[in-house]
């Protein structure tokens, strides 16, 4: 075994004549052939799909996953994004032919325990957050955003307050914040933060005012910092008649310690990818909730799942709800692997995952200010952001040699690290977000520490080897510039 | 350092405005070139179409960032800068030399809104 | 707790080397009112033993029909390889391939998925993929305005899936689209007289057709892209991707935008999800593309690689002027797609279309020797979908449930009728079971 690139397509695999696949005789052949299709309805283009053998699949993506990292492989300090341990179990029983061959459409009566199990999990979550009730039909994080978006406008168009086409989002939320509002129709307007990093209230009072729509937050904010004011922030946010919009994708550490609705948030979103220990399949598919608290349920997408007195369930839609924002109700194989994980953790386990999660995140930081600039000190959540090297370690930044956060991060790579997420939040030209989650070892993060250690005394000692890197990965360094200006899409 | 030249107008948003009689060259300044890294797409307006001071025009795409280019006075696109098409690099080469676009000034009263060299110098530091 | 590796010595040491005297003092900046004062109401924790059991019971509580129900859902076949090749943890456990030197596995699948879609569309590229066929259309509606600039008015065929129609109607409604759909014709068609009509306005930015509609029939879009381009309109074609194979592509009919869902391609049908959803277009669009989108390039030693590129249209640069939301899209079901055209090819996509759409015939055939039987649309063409007029004295409804008691899903009621049923067969089905589902319907409906 060695790291050596494969590189090859399965276009360069194919020859004419080979075949991947068997299927039974055609039990009709003759009586309907694809001749019957009427001429100009015809394709009469080639489909240039490839021709391969069924040895040659299973190689030739064996030998692509060898050149993948994914959280089996290592630690994978991905700030933001809760890159946590995904059980094997919640695989197994996501597998079930019981859930798999089930039809979307067929009658709530024959999908009866498909219809428990989504009950089921909204409820939880409903407990989990302190909200009211949950859909589990967006499917991923930036679609629950769009959807807890549109329940907030869907809220106030029924009471035919149309003035309210304003949502104030902090400067260091995350792109698909104003991203999903602007999908929704909604103006952004941005609020500064304060020198400890959490929202200012003195700029946040006077955006305040009939045209507000809501706030979107994350909390703890994506430096890491629990916004400790955010009661106030809320009573004034309701005083102007705006919601509290939650963003969810740092719930991790706050999980059994404290709850979004208890804290004044309307509406929520959660993603299932990150808190509740789904795979995150390098993009998708992920899974993305939303709760709202009592009184908004109305609003919340159609279809619905319902729990009758009778204890049966059905799936029923309601004419106040903001309309249809998936095709069927979800991802729902994701969703059953969040419901084992959640019997698995249990109401015994729950709050161990917050707090796990927040000693790592503060444990790795202590070991490592001295290395790296950390603008905001204090306890952080489940992630922290360092400004970069410190300059003794990296150098002065107007310094060609100047060691930066991209150098660090590719050098990581080659100790076998997963990078942190850098350049983000925008609030510092060097952030490098770091989260660690609750099922990585002190062990692990020892061994993360020395080698960031390492990597400064590097930056120090020979910066070249750093704005080279990474030496020992399959590829080097791709050509961003190259990607965009010979643009090449397809093979 | 980034260079800045006498004579022409400055915006806060880094954009320039060169006058020449009743036209405008617009394009952005070396700061923001030095900002952005390397430009790999500028996306501009057509012919004809009406541009208005403070409102965008078009965008300046860099691999990881993104800017849009906000319009320093109002007018009609005389002229777009085809040479940026095949290679936007020309603005990292000389920004001020690759304008973007030209436009017949509508309004010649926006450029007392502008700032000169000395004022905008002072903004880049 | 086995997810959890710290031991109680560990956390000792953690604590010290923090400064804090305990867990709970992590917490200290957290306004003690906001904090849980009880345990949350939560099942007790479960062993992995009872974790299968608990899931497995509620799994056996569902009823497995002999699928004959299509509705954008299809019952095809998946092959062994592809369950075995998406389990690999090195792609399933990773993120969104930020990190381009250890994520050519991942870059190489999308880029060969896309390559694929943008050979079954007939387009130039395609994305990295959109959550399903519905709000790949969305996408698709919101990409036409914003190609458009000052237009804001998008026509939609009534042919098309409801469920799609209404995932489209909520993005138009909350992102301020005119969106104005178009009723079918009395043949089931798409009404491209009245499209043609509508295109007068000289207003419109984007007109949505299907492929094959929600009553299964081949559309024949002919002179469509023609009308949408005199009038400076983008056409989008909306498919399900497995028939591309066998007819006229998106592309060979002038669309500008190609999109639907790809489940079609051996995707089980998992009561609704995870799907993929696909989304390709021509060159001149590609900066008002939503979603991911993966590139060739090469590396610092000049080989050739991948990575993510056109990062500039996306939300984590563009903030509110982004293309899209979109991050998290269906990023493992783009392995599954490229798999599963990697195994079939042409060949095989030709035959689990040929099978299929012979075995719907022959049902088709066979409901309509049954005198309470008979197509709907006698006239129009159609592959493995067909909607049948029912005329029985057993109320349709009825009907359709005492089939599922006795094991079949025998396709779907039309939305908003009661006697039209839109039935779906797959290369899956075998010709027993065709027989036997007529048996049934026969003795039911006594007809």
């Amino acid at each position: 075994m060695n790291n050596t690139y494969y590189g090859h397509l399965v276009f360069e695999l194919s020859k004419p004549g080979r075949t991947g696949y068997s299927l039974p005789e055609n039990p009709w052949a003759g009586a309907w052939t694809l001749n019957e299709i009427p001429e100009p309805l015809r394709r009469t283009t080639p489909t240039d799909l490839p021709e391969v053998d069924e040895p040659t699949v299973a190689r030739h993506y064996t030998n692509m996953s060898n050149n993948n990292f994914g959280v089996d492989t290592g630690f994978y300090p991905l700030g933001s994004c809760t890159m946590k341990y995904n059980p094997k179990v919640d695989e197994e029983v996501a597998a079930l032919p019981g859930f798999t061959a089930l039809h979307p459409e067929q009658g709530a009566k024959y999908a009866q325990g498909a219809l428990a199990l989504y009950y089921e999990v909204q409820k939880m979550l409903a407990e989990l957050t302190g909200l009211s009730e949950f859909t589990l039909n967006p499917y991923a994080g930036a679609h629950g955003e769009l959807t807890g978006l549109m329940v907030i406008r869907a809220y106030h168009l029924a009471k035919g307050d149309t003035a309210r086409v304003k949502i104030i989002v902090p400067d260091s939320a995350h792109g698909t914040n104003p991203a999903s509002a602007a999908v929704c129709g909604l103006q952004i307007v941005q609020v500064k933060s304060a020198a400890d990093g959490t929202v200012d209230i003195e700029d946040l009072k006077p955006l305040l005012g009939p045209d507000i729509a809501g706030m979107m937050m994350t909390n703890p904010n994506t430096l890491g910092i629990f916004e400790h004011n955010i009661p106030e922030i809320a009573r004034l946010v309701h005083e102007c008649g705006g919601l509290m919009y939650y963003d969810g994708a740092n719930f991790n550490p706050i999980l059994g310690v404290c709850r979004p609705g208890d804290m004044g948030f309307d509406v929520m979103h959660i993603n299932l990818h990150k808190t509740f220990a789904t795979p995150h399949g390098g993009g998708g598919p992920g899974s993305g909730p939303v709760g709202v608290r009592k009184g908004l349920e109305p609003f919340l997408p159609n279809p619905h799942v319902v729990k009758g007195e009778d204890g049966t369930f059905s799936i029923e839609t309601s004419p106040d709800a903001l309309g249809r924002v998936s095709s069927h109700l979800g991802n729902y194989g994701i969703i059953i692997r969040a419901y084992a994980y959640l019997l698995t953790l249990g109401r015994e386990y729950v709050s161990g995952v917050g707090k796990l999660s927040v000693l790592n995140a503060n444990y790795i930081k202590a070991c490592l200010k001295d290395y790296y600039a950390l603008p905001i000190d204090g306890l952080c959540k489940h992630e922290f952001v360092f400004d970069g090297l410190r300059e003794e370690y990296g150098g002065a930044h107007s310094s060609p040699l100047h060691v930066t956060t991209l150098d660090v991060a590719k050098r990581l790579l080659d100790f076998g690290f997963h990078a942190p997420t850098i350049y983000f939040p925008l609030l510092f030209h060097e952030a490098m977000m770091i989260e660690p989650t609750e099922t990585e070892s002190k062990d692990t993060l020892d061994r993360f520490i020395e080698t960031m250690k390492t990597i400064a005394e590097e930056a120090k000692a020979d910066p070249t080897l750093l704005k080279t890197a990474p030496h020992h990965t399959p590829i080097g360094r791709p050509d961003d510039v190259k990607a965009v200006k010979d643009a090449k899409f397809v093979f | 350092m980034a260079k800045i030249i006498e004579g022409l107008y400055y915006s806060e948003s880094h954009e320039f405005v060169k006058v020449e009689g009743e036209y405008g060259y617009i394009g952005i300044t070396d700061f923001a070139q030095e900002q952005l890294g390397n430009v790999v797409y500028v996306d501009v307006p057509e012919v004809g179409d009406e541009v208005t001071a403070g409102e965008t025009f078009g965008a300046v795409e860099s691999v990881k960032a993104a800017s849009d280019l906000i319009s320093p006075v109002s007018g009609i696109v005389e002229e777009v800068n085809g040479a940026l098409e095949d290679e936007p690099e020309l603005i990292n080469k000389d920004a001020f030399a690759n304008w973007i676009i030209k436009v017949k000034l509508t309004q010649p009263e926006d450029l007392d809104a502008l700032m000169d060299a000395a004022a905008y110098e002072a903004t880049c530091n | 707790m086995k997810y959890f590796p710290h031991t109680p010595d560990d956390i000792a040491q953690m604590l010290q080397r923090i400064g804090a005297g305990s867990l709970d003092e992590l917490f200290a900046e957290i306004p003690d009112e906001l904090k849980l004062k009880r345990e949350l109401d939560l099942p007790k924790a479960q062993s992995e033993l009872e974790v299968r059991r608990t899931v497995k019971a509620l799994a056996d509580k569902n009823c497995v029909l002999t699928c004959f129900a299509g509705a954008g859902v299809y019952d095809h076949y998946t092959p062994s390889v592809i369950p075995y090749i998406t389990s690999r943890s090195e792609f399933s456990t990773s993120y969104t391939p930020y990190q381009a030197e250890i994520s050519q596995g991942t870059l190489q699948y999308i880029f060969e998925y896309q390559t694929m879609m943008a050979r079954l569309t007939g387009m130039d590229l395609s994305n990295a993929s959109m959550y399903d066929g519905a709000t790949a259309t969305a996408e698709a509606m919101m990409m036409c305005v914003a190609a458009a600039k000052k237009r804001n008015r998008v026509l939609i065929s009534g042919t098309m899936l409801p469920t799609t129609l209404a995932v489209v109607k909520t993005y138009a409604r909350f992102h301020g689209v005119d969106l104005v759909e178009v009723a079918p014709t009395a043949d089931g068609t798409t009404d491209k007289a009245q499209l043609s009509v509508l295109l007068e306005g000289g207003d419109v930015a984007g007109v949505i057709v299907p492929l094959t509609n929600y009553f299964g029939i081949i559309e024949d879009l002919s002179g469509l892209a023609e009308a949408c381009h005199a009038q400076k309109a983008l056409l989008v074609v909306n498919s399900i991707a497995s028939v591309l194979g066998v007819l006229k592509s998106p592309s060979e009919w002038g669309a500008d935008i190609a999109c639907g869902d790809a489940q079609s391609l051996g995707i089980p049908m998992s009561y609704g999800g995870p799907y993929i959803g696909y989304l390709c277009t021509k060159d001149a669009l590609v900066r008002k593309m939503p979603g991911r989108l993966v590139g060739q390039t090469t590396d610092a030693k000049g080989q050739r690689c991948f990575v993510l590129t056109m990062q500039a249209r996306e939300q984590h640069i563009r903030r509110e002027k982004a293309t899209s939301n979109i991050c998290t899209a269906q990023g493992m079901m783009c392995l599954y797609v490229a798999a599963y055209l990697s195994l079939m090819g042409a060949k095989g996509l030709n035959a689990v279309n040929e099978t299929s759409a012979a075995g719907a015939h022959a049902l088709c055939d066979a409901l309509c020797q049954l005198p309470c039987f008979s197509l709907a649309f006698p006239t129009q063409p159609f592959l493995n979908e067909f909607t049948l007029k029912y005329t029985g004295a057993l109320p349709l409804a009825e009907l359709h449930d005492r089939l599922a008691e006795v094991g079949f899903l025998a396709g779907v009621i039309a939305q908003g009728s009661d006697d039209l049923l839109i039935l779906a067969v797959t290369e899956q089905r075998t010709a027993e079971e065709v027989d036997a589902l007529v048996k049934a319907v026969k003795s039911l409906t006594q007809c």
